[in-house]
């Protein structure tokens, strides 16, 4: 590296003109200049025109209201939430929603597409025509339709509270949703946390012990009985030395519904099974390109080393893939999550639904709730590309490593 | 997601302005040659289309009685269902001239929205629809349970005030549209499915087996129902303020559909004044003398409107109670027109 001869650095002046003026010349330059300037002025015309329409009408304006109670209920709230709150923690208790039910749909789509994208290629008859018939499905219906169909199809025709599904006496299900049993904490719940992420760690370090020296030293080392022993072991010694971590609430109907345990609304139910297996369907088929992008070759190579078709496809077909079916797959994850805001059409309380829906009509300022809805879901949208990207850098390093 | 849009273009409407259709309604009225008129997405007995597309109901008698006072023709009215979120927004952006949606009149609606209400068509309140197979007799009994209810309403903030000053716990689950809210009650999703009481009777209607239906007792709040128009046109909102007068008085003074030709010939001053026969008091309106036959001829006077579309003469059958005229036992009460 430092043998190497750097190159004098270019003139600032001949730099910016590279930056700004490209081809153009300086014409060009103040072409581009004089743009911009008509955008910033038509944004500031847009602006002050809306600001005195307002005035004139004399419609509420600012982020006053931010503060104000918002004195409406909402049905699944993640964080501490009660009517005497302000619009500002329904705009967070929405957020959160929209979080929740958008990774909750991201990690199923995925897991869903990878499965039936690999599937479409599998070499069994059946298989491949299932998930070829359940893209083809499931990608030409439209997504709120799929949505409604869950909730009031399926999940709607589920019996009601007093007549509920029960398994074990412990878990119901209802047209009410889902309710499970709910751990209560206990003391020595922190001790039992520690043993657990205490273990994981000396698995993985384990595993990291056992690899290095199969390809240093090429000694193959069985660690599963020592995993297993450290997984088991050391969260059982904890719980035998301090107590139990916790006890288990178990739900009981009253009146009209369910009390104690942990509930999960059915509309989050319907929305998280329509948003995951409606994208799926697009995964699977971005999955199916990356895969069938990768030379066959490739595929014949790992086999005559005497891998089983299983582990060509996991070791050596599918991390080339990735490189073609990363970009692609961000879309859907951004898709999905925008996608979420069909919410309102169920009932669920997504930041669409509760701020820039009750939230706006209540306050009526539609300007100020529009903006920021755009913005949360712009900056939602950027996080998860620059993940992604980030993801997609690392997946290429090791590739050409 | 058609509300979407309709907010986009609401947005981008009052972002590029329309300060122009702000002062001036009546002009612009008169030079499209119809009335825009924001109402529900389908209510019977309030704006609701028949089989053939015409749009009938209360507050739809409204929208025709004020294109029969301005434009002299009660069809040419443009009818605008919108969904309870989207409709003060419609009416602030310029889309609709007038707002004859079934809408609460309450103070924080008056003075933020920048729109004012003109004055009150029905005078309801807010109950609950329950199945019969549920057994429940009084709202006081409905502790934990599951309502169903649209969003963008009052309904939403009475129903948390009634719940927790009664300490009782419930799930409020809040959907965009009027037919969401009902499918979801429908579907067992709600034990309740709560709104202002005219409309609970309008919904049980649209049910499978509307009997096995019943609207609990208890009225939780107050809902004065009424057109609205937005600030910044006084003329304007006169215009529709006194419709709504012309309807009420034309009822109290006897004056109908049938008989406004006649009584128009009669000698007696308030029936003069209020025809047009002596006077010019439609002109300071900015209207035409005649402008109150022209109401009644198209709409009839406010009673045979309540009876044509929510009393006894409609499906809903609701007896007048608090609407009806205050000189036979309700509230329903309209300055003179002198």
């Amino acid at each position: 590296m430092a043998s190497e001869a750097r190159k004098a650095p270019l003139q600032f002046g001949i730099k910016l003109r590279r930056i700004l003026c490209g081809r153009a010349g300086w014409t060009g330059l103040v072409l581009q200049i004089v743009f911009a300037a008509l955008i910033v002025w038509l944004g500031y015309e847009i602006f002050a025109n809306a600001k005195a329409n307002l005035q004139n009408q004399r419609v509420a304006s600012g982020f006053g209201f931010l503060s104000q109670t918002a004195g409406f209920g909402v049905s699944q709230s993640l964080i501490p939430y009660s009517e005497s709150d302000t619009y500002a923690r329904v705009f967070l208790v929405g957020l959160v929603n929209t979080l929740v039910v958008a990774a909750v749909g991201i990690v199923f789509a995925t897991l869903i597409g990878f499965a039936v994208g690999v599937g479409r290629l599998s070499r069994n008859w059946l298989v491949a025509r299932i998930s070829g018939g359940y893209v083809e499905l499931i990608r030409n219906l439209p997504l709120l339709f799929q949505i409604l169909f869950w909730y009031l199809a399926v999940l709607g025709a589920l019996p009601g509270p007093r007549q509920s599904i029960s398994l074990f006496g412990e878990i119901f299900i209802s047209n009410r949703g889902l309710v499970i049993p709910r751990p209560i904490p206990h003391d020595s719940l922190t001790a039992f946390l520690v043993a657990i992420v205490v273990a994981v760690v000396a698995a993985l370090a384990l595993r990291a012990y056992a690899r290095r020296k199969l390809f240093r030293e090429g000694q193959l080392m069985t660690i599963w009985p020592y995993v297993l022993a450290l997984l088991i072991g050391l969260p059982l010694f904890v719980v035998l030395a301090f107590g139990t971590p916790f006890s288990i609430e178990v739900p009981q109907l009253k009146g009209f519904n369910f009390a104690g345990g942990l509930r999960v609304v059915p509309e989050f139910v319907a929305l998280a099974l329509a948003l995951s297996t409606y994208t799926a369907a697009f995964i699977a088929e971005n999955v199916r390109a990356g895969i069938q992008s990768v030379p066959h070759g490739q595929m014949e190579a790992g086999e005559s080393l005497g891998l089983s078709h299983g582990a060509t496809l996991r070791l050596i077909v599918v991390p080339q893939a990735m490189r073609v079916i990363l970009p692609p797959l961000t879309n859907q994850y951004l898709n999905l999550t925008k996608n979420s805001s069909l919410a309102v059409a169920i009932g669920y309380p997504d930041l669409f639904s509760v701020f820039a829906g009750t939230t706006l009509s209540q306050t009526g300022q539609a300007i100020e709730i529009i903006a920021i809805t755009m913005g949360v879901y712009l900056l939602i949208s950027i996080l998860t590309s620059v993940a992604m990207g980030l993801y997609g850098r690392r997946v290429n390093r090791s590739l050409s490593r | 997601m058609k509300h979407v849009y309709v907010v986009a273009g609401v947005v981008i409407a009052l972002a590029l302005g329309v300060q122009t259709a702000v002062a001036q309604t009546l002009k612009t009225v008169k030079e499209r040659g119809s009335l825009s008129c924001g109402v529900s997405q389908g209510l019977p007995g309030f704006s609701t289309p028949d089989d053939k597309g015409n749009w009938t109901g209360l507050d739809v008698d409204v929208c025709r009685a004020i294109a029969a006072a301005v434009l002299n023709d009660p069809a040419k009215v443009k009818f605008v269902p919108l969904s309870a979120k989207d409709r003060f927004t419609a009416l602030q952006s310029g889309e609709i001239d007038v707002l004859s949606r079934n809408t609460t009149w309450t103070l924080s609606r008056d003075t933020s929205l920048g729109v004012n209400f003109t004055g009150v068509t029905y005078y309801d309140g807010q109950g609950f629809l329950i199945r019969k197979s549920l057994k429940v007799n009084s709202a006081l009994e409905l502790n934990g349970a599951s309502i169903c209810v649209q969003t963008g309403t009052t309904n939403e903030q009475n129903v948390s005030d009634y719940f927790n000053g009664n300490h009782m716990k419930y799930e409020l689950i809040a959907f965009g549209t009027a037919d969401e809210t009902v499918k979801a009650y429908e579907s067992g999703r709600c034990d309740v499915f709560t709104s202002d009481i005219s409309q609970l009777y309008s919904i049980r209607l649209k049910l499978s087996a509307p009997g096995d239906h019943a609207v609990l007792p208890e009225v939780i709040s107050k809902e004065p129902l009424g057109p609205l128009v937005r600030h910044g046109d006084d003329q304007w909102f006169d215009i529709v303020k006194w419709t709504l007068f012309a309807m009420i008085n034309a009822e109290e003074l006897g004056v109908t559909q049938k008989n406004v030709d006649e009584m128009a010939k009669s000698s007696k001053p308030d029936l003069k004044r209020m025809l047009g026969t002596e006077g010019n008091l439609g002109e300071q309106l900015g209207l035409t003398k005649d402008w109150v036959v022209r109401i009644v001829k198209a709409v009839g006077n406010y009673g045979e409107s309540f009876d044509r579309n929510v009393g006894a003469g409609s499906n809903l059958g609701i007896s007048r109670g608090l609407n009806q005229l205050w000189n036979k036992g309700g509230i329903q009460y309209a300055p003179p027109i002198r």
